[in-house]
């Protein structure tokens, strides 16, 4: 499978081999009004499970205009225990009234027990948590009747007793289960100089046919207790330099796959989520030439 | 290894208890202690949660500093954390919580100025339904106008307050000067409506409660005036119009009939 096939098994609301902006109430009535030239949307689904108002009236009208992409971030498909089934359903849902070209999810744990802990929290690379998220990946994938992409996560801390490493994970549960796989480099970038690894290398052995999206976005910069670079995925600034040279790597080896900008926090006036979209379209028009996988022809 | 149920048991306990020493088996690359990378996902958890109550509770947050309701979101998490990653839902019960903090027991208003913003987020969400066009009732003749029963709008919510609690809020969001708010100076009541996309807020007159009570309840036109009248001050003509305008019905049936069926 690959981005080909992905979106060819979503039919005709394919998304495009083009950048998308993940979607913000702050820009609703500008992008209804000025339908800007963007390549598609996304959008938390959880922030569209009310029963109506401003989220669905503008949801509506800007899916009539633009491809669409959800991005899950409460599943907590990590979790030791079972999904939530109210959510799974409330899922479902949408996924049918707004027809999404992709649904993605994060390789990662929210909810413990009854409490919801609104965070996306790091999972041990073992078999056995590998066996466990491949069950909730089939369950979300027969709740959705479609696959879904799982997204390699920012992580802080490693775990002494993980057995692998993430994308030996990432690539066992994508080939086990069918999802294909999300893969946000600034997530690289961030888990890497976190971990002190190296993120060209990462990308390298990333399983680059199963990838069905890339996501970029901003990070901000701390460090740990020995005073070693600590890098924390908060989605609000632009995206770094040392962030595109990686996309520019990913992109040579994938070929051109559909790119998001991600800005969830101090979010800036549209133009500026405009320019970064156009930045990465661009480099994904540049370096996709250079690809062994050719373009693909599925841009609408 | 410990079980992912164990080594996710472990974790969430610490996340929760700022004391706590990090689980067992969680590293950094250098060996070195992961407190800080630790506290990162300790700070996620409560930062991210305060920020959605901050957004619920922005007058809330006005009224008591950004530094102090950080520090009282905490306290209102650790005893209400969310139990639905459909965070729209969360902070319900902020109100209650207010009325019986002990460090706000000075402001004894806050709850009430809590639940119109709580009415205003359950109003943003709510099902969508047209507000009733005015021009339906020219085709109403003067004598039914009595039988009419109007259908509240499903966004609407009623608020009553023994304090000026629309004035404090208004003064809150509004981001102006916060005028002298005379808390002797008797309750508000306060109306809190989405007829199309924006949320309506308004104080309203003396009587309206009554009247609007009544007409939820599916009574007669004529009935809710008679509960309202009961209040000095009510004006029925000034009230229905009000109402009219803001977007308060969704429709009306009469009992004389045959004036309100062609819609």
């Amino acid at each position: 499978m690959n981005a080909h096939s992905l979106a060819g098994r979503f039919g005709p609301h394919a998304i495009p081999l083009r950048a998308g902006v993940g979607l913000k109430p702050d820009h609703y009535q500008e992008i209804a009004e000025s339908t800007p030239d963007i390549g598609w949307f996304e959008v938390h689904p959880e922030n569209y499970m009310g029963a109506g108002g401003p989220p669905h009236h503008f949801l509506e009208r800007i899916r009539g205009d633009y491809p669409l992409s959800l991005h899950g971030v409460g599943l907590s498909i990590g979790s030791d225990g079972p999904l939530d089934k109210d959510h799974l359903a409330r899922l479902a849902v949408l996924v049918k009234r707004y027809e999404p070209g992709l649904f993605s999810e994060h390789l990662a744990w929210s909810t413990h027990e009854s409490m919801y802990l609104n965070d996306l929290l790091p999972v041990p690379y073992t078999r056995a948590a590998q066996d466990r998220i491949c069950e909730h990946v089939d369950e979300v994938q027969a709740a959705i009747k479609r696959p879904m992409l799982l997204e390699n996560p920012s992580t802080y801390v490693r775990f002494a007793g993980s057995e692998m490493d993430e994308v030996e994970f990432l690539e066992g549960i994508a080939r086990q289960s069918g999802c294909g796989l999300l893969l946000d480099v600034n997530n690289v970038y961030v888990s890497a100089t976190n971990h002190a690894y190296d993120a060209h290398g990462y990308i390298d052995r990333f399983p680059v046919d199963l990838v069905g999206e890339i996501h970029l976005g901003g990070h901000s910069r701390d460090e740990d207790d020995a005073g070693e670079p600590l890098l924390i995925d908060d989605h609000g600034s632009a995206v770094a330099d040392p962030v595109w040279a990686l996309y520019a790597h990913a992109i040579g080896r994938a070929g051109a796959v559909p790119t998001l900008i991600e800005w969830d926090n101090d979010i800036p006036a549209w133009p500026v989520l405009q320019d970064e979209a156009a930045a990465a379209e661009a480099l994904m028009r540049r370096m996709a030439g250079k690809a062994v996988k050719k373009p693909h022809a599925l841009a609408r | 290894m410990p079980s992912l149920a164990d080594t996710q048991l472990s974790f969430t306990r610490a996340l929760r208890d700022p004391a706590a020493p990090v689980p067992a088996g969680i590293i950094a690359w250098s060996g070195n202690a992961p407190k800080r990378r630790f506290d990162v996902y300790r700070n996620n958890v409560y930062s991210s949660l305060a920020d959605v109550l901050a957004g619920r509770y922005p007058a809330i947050q006005r009224l008591v500093g950004e530094e102090f309701f950080r520090a009282m979101a905490r306290v209102f998490i650790d005893a209400k954390p969310p139990t639905s990653p459909m965070l729209m839902q969360y902070g319900e019960g902020f109100a209650a919580f207010l009325d019986a903090f002990p460090p706000v027991a000075e402001l004894p208003y806050l709850g009430d100025v809590a639940r119109i913003e709580w009415a205003w987020s359950r109003a943003y969400h709510a099902g969508d339904a047209q507000p009733l066009d005015p021009a339906r009732l020219h085709a109403v003749v003067p004598e039914a106008f009595a039988g009419l029963r109007f259908v509240l709008h499903p966004s609407l919510h009623l608020l009553t307050s023994r304090f000026p609690a629309f004035s404090i809020w208004h003064a809150n969001v509004e981001d102006a000067a916060m005028p002298p708010i005379d808390l002797g100076a008797g309750g508000e009541d306060t109306i809190v409506v989405r007829p199309r996309l924006s949320v309506e807020v308004r104080a309203l007159p003396a009587g309206a409660r009554q009247f609007l009570d009544t007409l939820s309840r599916g009574e007669r036109l004529d009935a809710a005036a008679e509960a309202a009248s009961a209040t000095d001050g009510f004006d029925l003509e000034l009230n229905l119009r009000e109402l009219l305008r803001l977007g308060a019905f969704c429709d009306f049936t009469s009992d004389e009939g045959g004036a309100d069926d062609n819609n």
